[in-house]
């Protein structure tokens, strides 16, 4: 377990970079055919025709698609507890097909919980970037990650 | 489905529920979110969740295709009547999203979304902005997801 990272190995200013991740048009359609089926996330036609200017992924799916992202490439191998939820995220530019993503994370700031001394919050910054490097897809939120001396604190 | 002009602030949007099963935790877990309490029944017992519970981006996709197969029933029945379609979509972000409660199996959330906030687009002089907020109440009464998000809604034309 000593080799996992736990909130102190968190820094404030701390910058990572995880992916590529390619999206292929199959997939952005079986994602809305089943979670967010309008037609601008399913159909070429009825996505040139809306306001994303042609076929784009679901929101969602982005935020999907980032989740995965961090979890295979920090989450995973951390004490992390879960989020109790995200401040806010931005979509930016549309999900297109064959994009190639990756994810900029910034830790803002680190703090320990009060209420549960065995953990603490580790509040980031993610910014998923497409091949030209602009921002798809923008989301600040809190991990909640156990502390290496839990044991010992409590 | 209502052009911006005729939307109100307090209008309900949709309310629906959904049970969320086992299978389909792990089928979204294993795609997007694949951490052991939202993957594996005995790891999930020994987490602080103490049982399998779905990630909250699941919590939050299970809303969108409630609020999406309502909006086309409203939809056809407007095309029946030879209605025309307002756009909606997409959506600008969301803000405040709080997931205060696991999603275990077997329950059964049910959702409602009612506008909060309404306002001209600069961007899109043919659109307006629509705020909702959504919230998501277990079979016990207790909100385990609520969040604000931000829709474009087309305007009537001039």
């Amino acid at each position: 377990m000593t080799d996992k990272l736990h909130f102190e190995d968190f820094k404030a200013g701390d910058v990572a970079i995880y992916g590529p991740r390619h999206v292929t048009r199959e997939e952005i359609v079986a994602f809305a055919a089943e979670f967010d089926p309008q037609p601008m996330h399913l159909d070429e036609a009825a996505g040139a025709a809306s306001l994303l200017g042609g076929l784009g992924g679901s929101g969602w799916h982005a935020c999907s698609l980032l989740m995965r992202m961090i979890a295979d490439g920090f989450i995973l191998n951390s004490t992390s507890m879960g989020s109790p939820g995200v401040e806010e995220v931005r979509w930016l530019k549309p999900l297109r097909p064959g994009v190639n993503l990756r994810v900029r994370v910034t830790v803002m700031e680190t703090r320990v919980s009060k209420s549960r001394p065995d953990m603490g919050l580790v509040r980031m910054t993610f910014d998923m970037i497409d091949d030209t490097e602009a921002v798809v897809t923008t989301m600040i939120s809190s991990l909640m990650m156990g502390r290496r001396n839990a044991g010992a604190a409590a | 489905m209502k052009y911006f002009d005729d939307l109100r602030v307090g209008d309900l949007l949709m309310t629906g529920s959904h049970t969320f099963n086992a299978e389909e935790i792990k089928s979204f877990a294993t795609r997007f979110d694949p951490q052991l309490f939202h993957m594996d029944e005995e790891a999930a017992a020994k987490s602080h969740f103490g049982a399998l519970c779905a990630s909250g981006w699941h919590t939050a996709a299970a809303w969108m295709r409630l609020m999406i197969d309502q909006q086309r029933e409203i939809l056809d029945a407007m095309t029946t009547r030879g209605e025309t379609i307002p756009k909606r979509g997409p959506a600008l972000g969301l803000r405040d999203l709080k997931w205060l409660k696991p999603v275990y199996v077997g329950d059964t959330i049910t959702y409602r979304s009612e506008v909060t906030e309404l306002r001209v687009s600069n961007s899109r002089p043919g659109f307006g902005l629509m705020t909702i907020l959504t919230t998501g109440v277990n079979q016990d009464g207790a909100t385990v997801i609520s969040f604000y998000s931000t829709t474009f809604a087309e305007r009537r034309a001039a």
